[in-house]
Protein backbone atom coordinates (compact mmCIF):
# COMPACT_ATOMS: atom_id res chain seq x y z
CA UNK A 1 0.00 0.00 0.00
CA UNK A 2 3.17 2.41 -0.22
CA UNK A 3 3.15 3.00 -3.90
CA UNK A 4 0.92 6.28 -3.54
CA UNK A 5 1.97 9.19 -5.83
CA UNK A 6 0.47 12.73 -5.67
CA UNK A 7 0.75 16.21 -6.71
CA UNK A 8 0.64 19.13 -4.72
CA UNK A 9 0.00 22.81 -6.62
CA UNK A 10 1.97 21.27 -9.76
CA UNK A 11 2.25 24.69 -12.53
CA UNK A 12 4.15 23.77 -15.31
CA UNK A 13 5.24 26.38 -17.78
CA UNK A 14 6.32 26.45 -21.59
CA UNK A 15 8.64 29.24 -21.62
CA UNK A 16 6.22 32.35 -20.21
CA UNK A 17 2.96 30.32 -21.03
CA UNK A 18 1.49 28.65 -18.34
CA UNK A 19 -0.20 25.00 -18.89
CA UNK A 20 -0.69 23.92 -15.81
CA UNK A 21 -2.32 25.80 -13.22
CA UNK A 22 -2.10 24.21 -9.73
CA UNK A 23 -3.12 20.84 -9.83
CA UNK A 24 -3.69 18.68 -6.74
CA UNK A 25 -4.12 14.90 -7.10
CA UNK A 26 -3.60 11.87 -5.09
CA UNK A 27 -2.91 8.43 -7.26
CA UNK A 28 -3.51 5.44 -4.80
CA UNK A 29 -1.80 1.56 -5.48
CA UNK A 30 -4.51 -0.81 -6.97
CA UNK A 31 -6.23 1.20 -8.85
CA UNK A 32 -6.62 2.83 -12.02
CA UNK A 33 -7.58 6.87 -12.23
CA UNK A 34 -8.47 8.06 -16.25
CA UNK A 35 -7.22 11.69 -16.67
CA UNK A 36 -10.01 13.27 -19.24
CA UNK A 37 -10.73 16.47 -20.73
CA UNK A 38 -10.97 18.13 -23.51
CA UNK A 39 -7.24 17.88 -26.36
CA UNK A 40 -5.18 20.70 -24.95
CA UNK A 41 -6.09 20.84 -21.77
CA UNK A 42 -2.68 19.42 -20.17
CA UNK A 43 -3.47 15.62 -19.96
CA UNK A 44 -0.11 14.83 -21.37
CA UNK A 45 2.07 17.51 -19.80
CA UNK A 46 0.77 16.66 -16.33
CA UNK A 47 1.33 12.94 -16.92
CA UNK A 48 5.11 13.97 -17.96
CA UNK A 49 5.57 15.49 -15.23
CA UNK A 50 4.75 12.15 -12.90
CA UNK A 51 7.79 10.35 -14.40
CA UNK A 52 10.07 13.68 -15.44
CA UNK A 53 10.01 13.07 -18.95
CA UNK A 54 9.44 16.68 -19.13
CA UNK A 55 12.38 17.42 -18.30
CA UNK A 56 13.97 16.16 -21.67
CA UNK A 57 12.26 19.40 -23.33
CA UNK A 58 14.22 22.53 -23.01
CA UNK A 59 12.31 25.65 -21.14
CA UNK A 60 10.12 24.22 -18.72
CA UNK A 61 9.68 25.46 -15.20
CA UNK A 62 7.83 22.85 -13.06
CA UNK A 63 6.89 24.07 -9.70
CA UNK A 64 4.89 22.74 -6.59
CA UNK A 65 5.45 18.97 -5.54
CA UNK A 66 5.05 15.44 -6.73
CA UNK A 67 5.46 12.76 -3.88
CA UNK A 68 6.11 9.01 -4.73
CA UNK A 69 5.69 7.30 -0.95
CA UNK A 70 6.13 10.82 0.54
CA UNK A 71 9.65 11.47 -1.34
CA UNK A 72 9.43 14.35 -3.47
CA UNK A 73 10.42 13.00 -7.24
CA UNK A 74 12.02 16.36 -7.92
CA UNK A 75 14.26 16.57 -5.02
CA UNK A 76 18.11 16.76 -6.60
CA UNK A 77 18.83 13.85 -4.29
CA UNK A 78 16.54 11.82 -6.74
CA UNK A 79 18.16 10.18 -9.87
CA UNK A 80 15.92 10.73 -12.50
CA UNK A 81 16.37 6.97 -14.10
CA UNK A 82 15.64 5.53 -11.26
CA UNK A 83 12.32 7.75 -11.01
CA UNK A 84 11.24 6.27 -14.02
CA UNK A 85 11.89 2.63 -13.22
CA UNK A 86 9.54 3.28 -9.80
CA UNK A 87 7.13 5.10 -12.70
CA UNK A 88 6.91 3.60 -15.98
CA UNK A 89 5.22 4.81 -19.43
CA UNK A 90 3.60 3.79 -21.97
CA UNK A 91 3.31 5.71 -25.00
CA UNK A 92 0.11 6.43 -27.35
CA UNK A 93 1.61 5.37 -30.77
CA UNK A 94 3.37 1.82 -29.64
CA UNK A 95 7.18 2.22 -29.58
CA UNK A 96 8.95 -1.20 -29.34
CA UNK A 97 12.41 -0.89 -30.41
CA UNK A 98 13.02 -2.68 -33.80
CA UNK A 99 14.92 -4.96 -31.79
CA UNK A 100 13.09 -8.83 -30.90
CA UNK A 101 10.43 -9.44 -28.41
CA UNK A 102 12.94 -10.88 -26.26
CA UNK A 103 15.47 -7.82 -26.52
CA UNK A 104 12.62 -5.17 -26.44
CA UNK A 105 11.29 -7.11 -22.92
CA UNK A 106 14.64 -7.72 -21.31
CA UNK A 107 15.50 -3.94 -21.97
CA UNK A 108 14.33 -3.12 -19.29
CA UNK A 109 16.12 -5.37 -16.64
CA UNK A 110 19.30 -4.90 -18.40
CA UNK A 111 20.41 -1.96 -17.96
CA UNK A 112 19.60 -2.60 -14.67
CA UNK A 113 22.56 -4.81 -14.81
CA UNK A 114 20.85 -8.16 -14.65
CA UNK A 115 22.62 -10.39 -16.80
CA UNK A 116 21.91 -14.16 -15.76
CA UNK A 117 20.24 -15.63 -18.99
CA UNK A 118 17.75 -17.51 -16.63
CA UNK A 119 16.48 -14.91 -15.14
CA UNK A 120 16.01 -12.80 -17.96
CA UNK A 121 13.76 -15.68 -19.42
CA UNK A 122 11.95 -15.54 -16.31
CA UNK A 123 11.46 -11.64 -15.94
CA UNK A 124 10.61 -11.59 -20.09
CA UNK A 125 7.98 -14.63 -19.65
CA UNK A 126 6.01 -13.68 -16.44
CA UNK A 127 6.16 -9.85 -18.11
CA UNK A 128 4.71 -11.17 -21.56
CA UNK A 129 2.18 -13.38 -19.46
CA UNK A 130 0.82 -10.44 -17.15
CA UNK A 131 0.48 -8.47 -20.36
CA UNK A 132 -1.68 -11.26 -22.08
CA UNK A 133 0.76 -11.30 -24.89
CA UNK A 134 2.61 -13.91 -23.97
CA UNK A 135 0.22 -17.02 -25.92
CA UNK A 136 0.80 -14.90 -29.17
CA UNK A 137 4.64 -14.49 -29.18
CA UNK A 138 6.12 -17.64 -27.01
CA UNK A 139 6.90 -19.46 -29.83
CA UNK A 140 8.42 -16.62 -31.79
CA UNK A 141 10.46 -14.54 -28.82
CA UNK A 142 13.34 -13.95 -31.80
CA UNK A 143 10.65 -12.17 -33.70
CA UNK A 144 11.51 -8.26 -34.22
CA UNK A 145 8.48 -6.34 -32.44
CA UNK A 146 8.06 -4.15 -35.36
CA UNK A 147 6.78 -6.79 -37.16
CA UNK A 148 3.60 -7.65 -34.96
CA UNK A 149 0.11 -5.74 -35.28
CA UNK A 150 -0.23 -2.48 -33.47
CA UNK A 151 -2.45 -4.28 -30.28
CA UNK A 152 0.48 -6.96 -30.17
CA UNK A 153 2.96 -3.59 -30.18
CA UNK A 154 1.45 -2.03 -27.40
CA UNK A 155 0.98 -4.88 -25.37
CA UNK A 156 4.57 -5.58 -26.15
CA UNK A 157 5.25 -2.31 -24.96
CA UNK A 158 2.94 -2.85 -21.78
CA UNK A 159 5.02 -5.92 -20.94
CA UNK A 160 8.47 -4.02 -21.45
CA UNK A 161 7.42 -1.62 -18.65
CA UNK A 162 6.43 -4.31 -16.51
CA UNK A 163 9.65 -5.92 -16.75
CA UNK A 164 11.57 -2.87 -14.78
CA UNK A 165 8.65 -4.15 -12.37
CA UNK A 166 7.26 -0.46 -11.10
CA UNK A 167 5.27 0.89 -9.04
CA UNK A 168 2.92 3.37 -10.90
CA UNK A 169 2.23 2.46 -14.52
CA UNK A 170 1.40 6.24 -16.71
CA UNK A 171 -0.47 5.47 -19.93
CA UNK A 172 -1.36 8.10 -22.31
CA UNK A 173 -4.19 7.36 -24.35
CA UNK A 174 -2.38 3.97 -25.14
CA UNK A 175 -5.83 2.33 -26.96
CA UNK A 176 -5.90 5.68 -28.93
CA UNK A 177 -4.19 3.90 -32.12
CA UNK A 178 -5.76 0.48 -31.65
CA UNK A 179 -8.74 -1.24 -33.21
CA UNK A 180 -11.29 -1.97 -30.89
CA UNK A 181 -10.57 -5.19 -30.53
CA UNK A 182 -7.05 -4.84 -29.34
CA UNK A 183 -8.15 -2.42 -27.02
CA UNK A 184 -10.50 -4.38 -25.18
CA UNK A 185 -7.55 -6.81 -24.83
CA UNK A 186 -5.30 -3.97 -23.56
CA UNK A 187 -8.48 -3.10 -21.58
CA UNK A 188 -8.54 -6.17 -19.89
CA UNK A 189 -4.71 -6.43 -19.32
CA UNK A 190 -4.87 -3.26 -17.73
CA UNK A 191 -7.79 -4.71 -15.42
CA UNK A 192 -5.85 -7.63 -14.52
CA UNK A 193 -2.56 -6.38 -13.26
CA UNK A 194 -4.02 -3.47 -11.85
CA UNK A 195 -4.17 -5.13 -8.72
CA UNK A 196 -0.24 -4.78 -8.09
CA UNK A 197 0.43 -1.12 -9.56
CA UNK A 198 -0.90 2.32 -9.46
CA UNK A 199 -2.68 3.25 -13.09
CA UNK A 200 -2.99 6.73 -14.02
CA UNK A 201 -4.52 6.57 -17.64
CA UNK A 202 -5.39 9.13 -19.92
CA UNK A 203 -7.95 9.04 -22.28
CA UNK A 204 -10.14 10.43 -24.74
CA UNK A 205 -12.63 7.43 -24.74
CA UNK A 206 -15.52 7.36 -22.23
CA UNK A 207 -16.28 4.44 -22.48
CA UNK A 208 -13.43 2.88 -21.73
CA UNK A 209 -12.69 5.50 -18.74
CA UNK A 210 -16.26 4.73 -17.31
CA UNK A 211 -15.37 0.48 -17.76
CA UNK A 212 -11.93 0.25 -16.04
CA UNK A 213 -10.74 3.16 -14.11
CA UNK A 214 -11.64 3.03 -10.24
CA UNK A 215 -11.35 7.38 -10.42
CA UNK A 216 -11.34 9.63 -12.50
CA UNK A 217 -10.34 13.49 -12.45
CA UNK A 218 -11.37 16.07 -15.50
CA UNK A 219 -9.37 18.51 -16.37
CA UNK A 220 -9.82 21.81 -18.30
CA UNK A 221 -7.35 24.29 -19.37
CA UNK A 222 -4.81 23.43 -17.12
CA UNK A 223 -6.93 23.03 -14.04
CA UNK A 224 -8.42 20.10 -12.12
CA UNK A 225 -12.24 20.75 -12.35
CA UNK A 226 -13.61 17.41 -10.53
CA UNK A 227 -11.58 14.33 -9.04
CA UNK A 228 -13.89 11.35 -7.69
CA UNK A 229 -14.64 7.95 -7.63
CA UNK A 230 -15.75 7.08 -11.40
CA UNK A 231 -19.04 5.72 -10.86
CA UNK A 232 -19.96 9.26 -9.21
CA UNK A 233 -18.59 10.99 -11.33
CA UNK A 234 -20.24 9.78 -14.36
CA UNK A 235 -23.83 8.89 -12.78
CA UNK A 236 -23.40 12.06 -10.67
CA UNK A 237 -20.77 14.82 -11.32
CA UNK A 238 -20.71 18.01 -8.70
CA UNK A 239 -19.54 20.16 -11.42
CA UNK A 240 -22.12 21.64 -14.39
CA UNK A 241 -19.05 21.30 -16.51
CA UNK A 242 -18.57 18.08 -16.01
CA UNK A 243 -21.46 16.50 -16.78
CA UNK A 244 -21.79 18.74 -20.04
CA UNK A 245 -18.39 17.35 -21.00
CA UNK A 246 -18.84 13.70 -20.13
CA UNK A 247 -22.34 14.31 -22.11
CA UNK A 248 -20.66 15.51 -24.99
CA UNK A 249 -22.07 18.89 -24.88
CA UNK A 250 -19.15 20.52 -25.86
CA UNK A 251 -15.09 19.74 -26.34
CA UNK B 1 -17.15 27.97 -82.05
CA UNK B 2 -18.16 24.81 -80.97
CA UNK B 3 -15.48 23.56 -83.20
CA UNK B 4 -12.62 25.25 -82.01
CA UNK B 5 -13.43 24.15 -78.88
CA UNK B 6 -13.19 20.47 -79.98
CA UNK B 7 -9.96 21.10 -81.46
CA UNK B 8 -9.08 23.27 -78.12
CA UNK B 9 -9.89 19.52 -76.28
CA UNK B 10 -8.06 17.32 -78.87
CA UNK B 11 -4.71 19.54 -79.43
CA UNK B 12 -2.39 19.03 -76.80
CA UNK B 13 -2.16 21.51 -74.30
CA UNK B 14 1.19 23.57 -73.49
CA UNK B 15 1.48 21.44 -70.69
CA UNK B 16 1.74 18.32 -72.68
CA UNK B 17 4.21 19.81 -74.90
CA UNK B 18 6.54 21.26 -71.54
CA UNK B 19 6.19 17.59 -69.79
CA UNK B 20 7.49 16.03 -72.98
CA UNK B 21 10.30 18.35 -74.23
CA UNK B 22 10.95 18.03 -70.36
CA UNK B 23 11.45 14.19 -70.20
CA UNK B 24 13.32 14.22 -74.10
CA UNK B 25 15.86 16.93 -72.19
CA UNK B 26 16.27 14.20 -69.20
CA UNK B 27 16.07 11.32 -71.26
CA UNK B 28 18.88 12.89 -73.23
CA UNK B 29 20.64 13.50 -70.23
CA UNK B 30 20.58 9.98 -68.31
CA UNK B 31 21.62 8.90 -71.66
CA UNK B 32 24.64 10.81 -71.80
CA UNK B 33 25.40 9.74 -68.26
CA UNK B 34 24.90 6.06 -69.27
CA UNK B 35 27.19 6.63 -72.54
CA UNK B 36 30.25 8.22 -70.08
CA UNK B 37 30.02 5.19 -67.94
CA UNK B 38 30.17 2.57 -70.33
CA UNK B 39 33.02 3.96 -71.78
CA UNK B 40 34.93 4.80 -68.95
CA UNK B 41 34.47 1.15 -67.89
CA UNK B 42 35.33 0.12 -71.19
CA UNK B 43 38.13 2.02 -71.89
CA UNK B 44 39.39 0.96 -68.19
CA UNK B 45 38.92 -2.44 -68.90
CA UNK B 46 40.16 -2.85 -72.61
CA UNK B 47 43.29 -1.08 -71.73
CA UNK B 48 43.81 -2.93 -68.31
CA UNK B 49 43.51 -6.10 -69.65
CA UNK B 50 46.08 -5.60 -72.63
CA UNK B 51 48.26 -6.50 -70.18
CA UNK B 52 46.93 -10.13 -69.41
CA UNK B 53 46.62 -10.35 -73.02
CA UNK B 54 48.88 -8.88 -74.98
CA UNK B 55 52.24 -9.32 -72.96
CA UNK B 56 50.66 -12.48 -71.87
CA UNK B 57 51.06 -11.92 -68.26
CA UNK B 58 49.89 -14.36 -65.99
CA UNK B 59 46.71 -12.66 -63.75
CA UNK B 60 47.76 -14.72 -60.78
CA UNK B 61 51.51 -12.92 -61.00
CA UNK B 62 49.97 -10.11 -61.16
CA UNK B 63 47.88 -9.96 -58.07
CA UNK B 64 49.59 -12.27 -56.24
CA UNK B 65 53.43 -11.05 -57.49
CA UNK B 66 55.63 -9.11 -55.57
CA UNK B 67 58.02 -7.83 -57.83
CA UNK B 68 56.72 -4.76 -59.91
CA UNK B 69 59.34 -3.83 -62.55
CA UNK B 70 57.73 -3.92 -66.10
CA UNK B 71 60.38 -2.42 -68.24
CA UNK B 72 62.82 -5.41 -67.27
CA UNK B 73 62.52 -9.08 -67.83
CA UNK B 74 62.08 -10.90 -64.69
CA UNK B 75 62.87 -14.82 -63.92
CA UNK B 76 60.91 -16.22 -66.21
CA UNK B 77 61.61 -14.78 -69.01
CA UNK B 78 58.52 -11.87 -68.74
CA UNK B 79 58.83 -8.52 -67.57
CA UNK B 80 57.45 -8.61 -63.24
CA UNK B 81 54.42 -6.93 -63.31
CA UNK B 82 53.12 -8.04 -59.65
CA UNK B 83 50.28 -5.59 -57.98
CA UNK B 84 50.34 -7.36 -54.60
CA UNK B 85 52.97 -4.64 -52.77
CA UNK B 86 50.11 -1.77 -53.46
CA UNK B 87 47.21 -3.46 -53.34
CA UNK B 88 48.34 -4.67 -49.73
CA UNK B 89 49.38 -0.99 -49.12
CA UNK B 90 46.21 0.49 -50.46
CA UNK B 91 44.13 -1.94 -47.91
CA UNK B 92 46.20 -0.85 -45.10
CA UNK B 93 46.44 2.94 -45.45
CA UNK B 94 42.23 2.81 -45.72
CA UNK B 95 41.94 0.01 -43.30
CA UNK B 96 44.18 2.25 -40.78
CA UNK B 97 42.70 5.60 -41.78
CA UNK B 98 38.96 3.90 -41.48
CA UNK B 99 39.77 2.26 -38.52
CA UNK B 100 41.13 5.95 -36.75
CA UNK B 101 38.39 7.79 -38.39
CA UNK B 102 35.38 5.74 -37.54
CA UNK B 103 35.72 6.26 -33.16
CA UNK B 104 36.45 10.24 -33.75
CA UNK B 105 33.33 10.57 -36.00
CA UNK B 106 30.93 8.42 -33.83
CA UNK B 107 32.11 11.12 -31.09
CA UNK B 108 31.77 13.74 -33.04
CA UNK B 109 27.96 12.64 -33.91
CA UNK B 110 27.27 11.77 -30.75
CA UNK B 111 28.78 14.91 -29.20
CA UNK B 112 26.64 17.26 -31.74
CA UNK B 113 22.97 15.76 -31.14
CA UNK B 114 22.82 14.57 -27.91
CA UNK B 115 25.82 17.23 -25.81
CA UNK B 116 26.59 20.44 -27.46
CA UNK B 117 23.64 22.91 -27.72
CA UNK B 118 22.44 23.91 -31.20
CA UNK B 119 25.21 27.13 -31.73
CA UNK B 120 28.40 24.19 -30.46
CA UNK B 121 26.65 21.87 -33.05
CA UNK B 122 26.31 24.09 -35.73
CA UNK B 123 29.95 25.46 -35.04
CA UNK B 124 31.31 21.75 -35.44
CA UNK B 125 29.54 20.88 -38.40
CA UNK B 126 30.72 23.85 -39.85
CA UNK B 127 34.52 23.50 -39.10
CA UNK B 128 34.09 19.49 -40.59
CA UNK B 129 32.31 20.26 -43.44
CA UNK B 130 34.91 23.19 -44.11
CA UNK B 131 38.00 20.26 -44.02
CA UNK B 132 36.06 19.18 -46.97
CA UNK B 133 36.38 21.92 -49.25
CA UNK B 134 40.14 21.77 -48.93
CA UNK B 135 42.21 20.76 -52.07
CA UNK B 136 44.16 17.32 -51.53
CA UNK B 137 47.47 18.97 -52.29
CA UNK B 138 47.13 20.82 -49.33
CA UNK B 139 46.89 17.84 -47.01
CA UNK B 140 49.36 16.74 -49.25
CA UNK B 141 51.40 19.64 -48.28
CA UNK B 142 50.61 19.53 -44.69
CA UNK B 143 51.24 16.04 -43.87
CA UNK B 144 54.34 16.48 -45.38
CA UNK B 145 55.46 19.50 -43.48
CA UNK B 146 53.92 17.77 -40.36
CA UNK B 147 53.41 14.44 -40.28
CA UNK B 148 56.28 13.41 -42.14
CA UNK B 149 58.48 14.63 -39.72
CA UNK B 150 56.64 14.10 -36.52
CA UNK B 151 56.62 10.09 -37.47
CA UNK B 152 60.19 10.91 -38.04
CA UNK B 153 61.00 11.93 -34.55
CA UNK B 154 59.04 8.77 -33.05
CA UNK B 155 59.67 5.78 -35.20
CA UNK B 156 62.92 7.00 -36.92
CA UNK B 157 64.05 6.22 -40.54
CA UNK B 158 62.39 8.61 -43.31
CA UNK B 159 58.79 9.05 -41.51
CA UNK B 160 57.73 8.59 -44.93
CA UNK B 161 55.07 5.45 -45.11
CA UNK B 162 51.80 3.81 -44.45
CA UNK B 163 51.46 5.55 -40.83
CA UNK B 164 51.84 9.01 -42.25
CA UNK B 165 49.77 8.10 -45.24
CA UNK B 166 47.09 6.55 -42.97
CA UNK B 167 47.22 9.55 -40.97
CA UNK B 168 46.78 12.13 -43.42
CA UNK B 169 44.13 10.12 -45.22
CA UNK B 170 42.04 9.88 -41.70
CA UNK B 171 41.90 13.83 -41.89
CA UNK B 172 40.71 13.72 -45.40
CA UNK B 173 38.04 11.29 -44.36
CA UNK B 174 37.04 12.52 -41.43
CA UNK B 175 34.21 15.12 -42.53
CA UNK B 176 32.43 12.54 -45.01
CA UNK B 177 32.04 9.79 -42.02
CA UNK B 178 31.47 12.58 -39.67
CA UNK B 179 28.70 13.94 -41.35
CA UNK B 180 26.43 10.61 -42.55
CA UNK B 181 27.06 9.25 -39.14
CA UNK B 182 25.66 12.47 -37.83
CA UNK B 183 22.88 12.14 -40.38
CA UNK B 184 22.27 8.38 -39.59
CA UNK B 185 22.55 8.87 -35.64
CA UNK B 186 19.79 12.03 -36.30
CA UNK B 187 17.33 9.30 -38.44
CA UNK B 188 16.95 7.39 -35.39
CA UNK B 189 13.52 8.63 -34.49
CA UNK B 190 12.41 10.24 -31.50
CA UNK B 191 10.15 7.92 -29.97
CA UNK B 192 12.90 4.81 -29.70
CA UNK B 193 14.55 7.97 -27.28
CA UNK B 194 11.54 8.65 -25.17
CA UNK B 195 10.94 4.59 -24.65
CA UNK B 196 14.35 3.72 -23.67
CA UNK B 197 14.37 7.12 -20.91
CA UNK B 198 10.87 5.68 -20.19
CA UNK B 199 12.63 2.81 -18.94
CA UNK B 200 14.92 4.32 -16.60
CA UNK B 201 17.97 4.43 -18.80
CA UNK B 202 20.64 6.71 -19.00
CA UNK B 203 21.86 8.79 -21.40
CA UNK B 204 24.43 7.06 -22.42
CA UNK B 205 22.49 3.56 -21.98
CA UNK B 206 19.95 5.32 -24.35
CA UNK B 207 22.94 5.99 -27.15
CA UNK B 208 24.73 3.12 -26.76
CA UNK B 209 22.26 0.67 -26.57
CA UNK B 210 19.42 2.16 -28.47
CA UNK B 211 20.78 5.29 -31.10
CA UNK B 212 24.12 3.30 -31.93
CA UNK B 213 22.41 -0.20 -32.52
CA UNK B 214 19.83 1.34 -34.88
CA UNK B 215 22.02 3.38 -36.67
CA UNK B 216 24.44 0.59 -37.53
CA UNK B 217 23.99 0.05 -40.78
CA UNK B 218 24.00 3.78 -41.34
CA UNK B 219 27.22 4.38 -39.48
CA UNK B 220 28.75 1.14 -41.48
CA UNK B 221 27.91 2.81 -44.51
CA UNK B 222 29.19 6.00 -43.53
CA UNK B 223 32.71 3.98 -42.92
CA UNK B 224 32.82 2.43 -46.26
CA UNK B 225 32.01 5.86 -47.78
CA UNK B 226 34.81 7.28 -45.80
CA UNK B 227 37.00 3.87 -46.90
CA UNK B 228 35.76 4.34 -50.50
CA UNK B 229 37.34 7.40 -50.63
CA UNK B 230 40.50 6.91 -48.49
CA UNK B 231 41.27 4.13 -51.35
CA UNK B 232 40.60 6.15 -54.24
CA UNK B 233 42.93 9.54 -52.92
CA UNK B 234 45.97 9.63 -54.62
CA UNK B 235 47.48 13.25 -54.58
CA UNK B 236 48.09 13.72 -50.90
CA UNK B 237 49.20 10.22 -50.54
CA UNK B 238 51.49 10.48 -52.56
CA UNK B 239 53.26 12.60 -51.13
CA UNK B 240 53.64 11.26 -48.01
CA UNK B 241 54.10 7.75 -48.26
CA UNK B 242 57.33 7.40 -49.94
CA UNK B 243 56.36 5.59 -53.39
CA UNK B 244 58.75 2.25 -53.28
CA UNK B 245 57.31 -0.38 -54.48
CA UNK B 246 57.73 -3.52 -51.84
CA UNK B 247 55.53 -5.17 -49.85
CA UNK B 248 55.29 -3.48 -46.52
CA UNK B 249 56.70 -5.05 -43.64
CA UNK B 250 56.26 -2.00 -40.92
CA UNK B 251 54.04 0.63 -41.12
CA UNK B 252 56.94 3.33 -41.33
CA UNK B 253 59.17 2.68 -44.18
CA UNK B 254 58.25 3.91 -47.72
CA UNK B 255 55.81 2.25 -49.68
CA UNK B 256 53.27 2.74 -52.63
CA UNK B 257 49.54 2.07 -53.21
CA UNK B 258 47.62 1.52 -56.51
CA UNK B 259 46.56 4.98 -56.57
CA UNK B 260 49.78 6.95 -55.53
CA UNK B 261 51.68 4.26 -58.03
CA UNK B 262 49.38 5.58 -60.95
CA UNK B 263 49.49 8.99 -60.55
CA UNK B 264 53.78 8.77 -59.99
CA UNK B 265 54.08 6.45 -63.04
CA UNK B 266 51.27 7.58 -65.68
CA UNK B 267 53.07 10.69 -66.66
CA UNK B 268 56.94 8.80 -67.48
CA UNK B 269 55.21 5.92 -69.38
CA UNK B 270 54.63 5.72 -73.49
CA UNK B 271 51.30 4.15 -74.60
CA UNK B 272 50.65 1.33 -75.84
CA UNK B 273 53.69 -0.44 -74.01
CA UNK B 274 53.62 -2.83 -71.01
CA UNK B 275 54.95 -0.06 -68.63
CA UNK B 276 51.63 2.17 -69.64
CA UNK B 277 49.48 -1.05 -69.64
CA UNK B 278 50.14 -2.14 -66.14
CA UNK B 279 49.60 0.77 -64.89
CA UNK B 280 45.88 0.54 -66.78
CA UNK B 281 45.54 -2.61 -65.03
CA UNK B 282 46.61 -1.10 -61.75
CA UNK B 283 43.62 1.17 -62.31
CA UNK B 284 41.09 -1.47 -63.11
CA UNK B 285 41.68 -2.94 -59.81
CA UNK B 286 41.00 0.04 -58.23
CA UNK B 287 37.59 0.19 -60.39
CA UNK B 288 36.71 -3.15 -59.02
CA UNK B 289 37.60 -2.26 -55.73
CA UNK B 290 34.92 0.69 -55.92
CA UNK B 291 32.85 -1.35 -57.55
CA UNK B 292 33.01 -3.62 -55.23
CA UNK B 293 32.87 -1.03 -51.82
CA UNK B 294 29.70 0.45 -53.93
CA UNK B 295 27.80 -2.82 -53.74
CA UNK B 296 28.67 -3.13 -49.88
CA UNK B 297 27.11 0.03 -48.96
CA UNK B 298 23.68 -1.00 -51.15
CA UNK B 299 23.89 -4.69 -49.35
CA UNK B 300 24.24 -3.01 -46.04
CA UNK B 301 21.23 -0.32 -47.07
CA UNK B 302 19.06 -3.03 -47.80
CA UNK B 303 19.63 -5.04 -44.64
CA UNK B 304 19.14 -1.85 -42.35
CA UNK B 305 15.96 -1.16 -44.58
CA UNK B 306 14.52 -4.18 -43.62
CA UNK B 307 15.27 -4.47 -40.63
CA UNK B 308 12.42 -1.60 -40.16
CA UNK B 309 10.13 -3.02 -42.30
CA UNK B 310 10.12 -6.54 -41.70
N1 LIG C 1 6.53 20.89 -25.82
C1 LIG C 1 5.64 21.87 -25.69
N2 LIG C 1 6.03 23.16 -25.80
C2 LIG C 1 5.14 24.16 -25.68
N3 LIG C 1 3.84 24.00 -25.42
C3 LIG C 1 3.38 22.74 -25.29
C4 LIG C 1 4.25 21.61 -25.44
N4 LIG C 1 3.52 20.49 -25.27
C5 LIG C 1 2.25 20.89 -25.05
N5 LIG C 1 2.16 22.24 -25.07
C6 LIG C 1 0.93 23.03 -24.84
O1 LIG C 1 0.41 22.69 -23.58
C7 LIG C 1 -0.98 22.52 -23.63
C8 LIG C 1 -1.37 21.16 -23.14
O2 LIG C 1 -0.91 20.18 -24.05
P1 LIG C 1 -1.05 18.63 -23.79
O3 LIG C 1 -0.32 17.93 -24.87
O4 LIG C 1 -0.64 18.33 -22.41
O5 LIG C 1 -2.62 18.42 -23.96
P2 LIG C 1 -3.46 17.07 -23.90
O6 LIG C 1 -4.49 17.27 -22.86
O7 LIG C 1 -2.57 15.91 -23.73
O8 LIG C 1 -4.13 17.07 -25.31
P3 LIG C 1 -4.50 15.80 -26.24
O9 LIG C 1 -5.74 15.24 -25.66
O10 LIG C 1 -4.74 16.41 -27.57
O11 LIG C 1 -3.34 14.88 -26.21
C9 LIG C 1 -1.39 22.80 -25.06
O12 LIG C 1 -1.88 24.10 -25.14
C10 LIG C 1 -0.14 22.66 -25.85
O13 LIG C 1 -0.13 23.55 -26.92
MG1 LIG D 1 -1.99 14.24 -25.03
Amino acid sequence: MGKILSTKNLRLYYGKSEALHGISLKFLDGEITALIGPSGCGKSTYLRCLNRMNDLLDNVTITGTIKLQGKDIYSPKMSKSEIRKKIGMVFQQPNPFPFSIYDNVAYGPRISGVKDKKVLDEIVETSLKKAAIWDEVKDDLKKNAVALSGGQQQRVCIARTLAVNPDVILLDEPTSALDPISSVKVESTLMDIKKDYNIILVTHNMQQASRISDKTAFMLNGRLIEFDKTEKMFLNPENKITSDYLNGRFG
Amino acid sequence: MKNSLKEKFLSPSKQTYQESFGKIISSFCILIIIALVVSILGFVTTKGIDTFTQSKINVFDFLFGNVWSPSSTGANGKPEVGAAPMIVTSFTVTLISAAIATPFAIACAIFMTFIANNRGSRLLRSTIELLVGIPSVIYGYIGLTLVVPLVRSIYGGTGFGILAGAIVLFVMILPTVTSLTVDSIKSVPDYYIKASYGLGATRWQTIYKVVLKISLPGILTAVIFGMTRAFGEALAVQMVIGNSITMPTNLTTPASTLTSQLTTGIGNTIMGTLQNNALWSLALVLLFMSLFFNILIKIIGKRGAAKYES
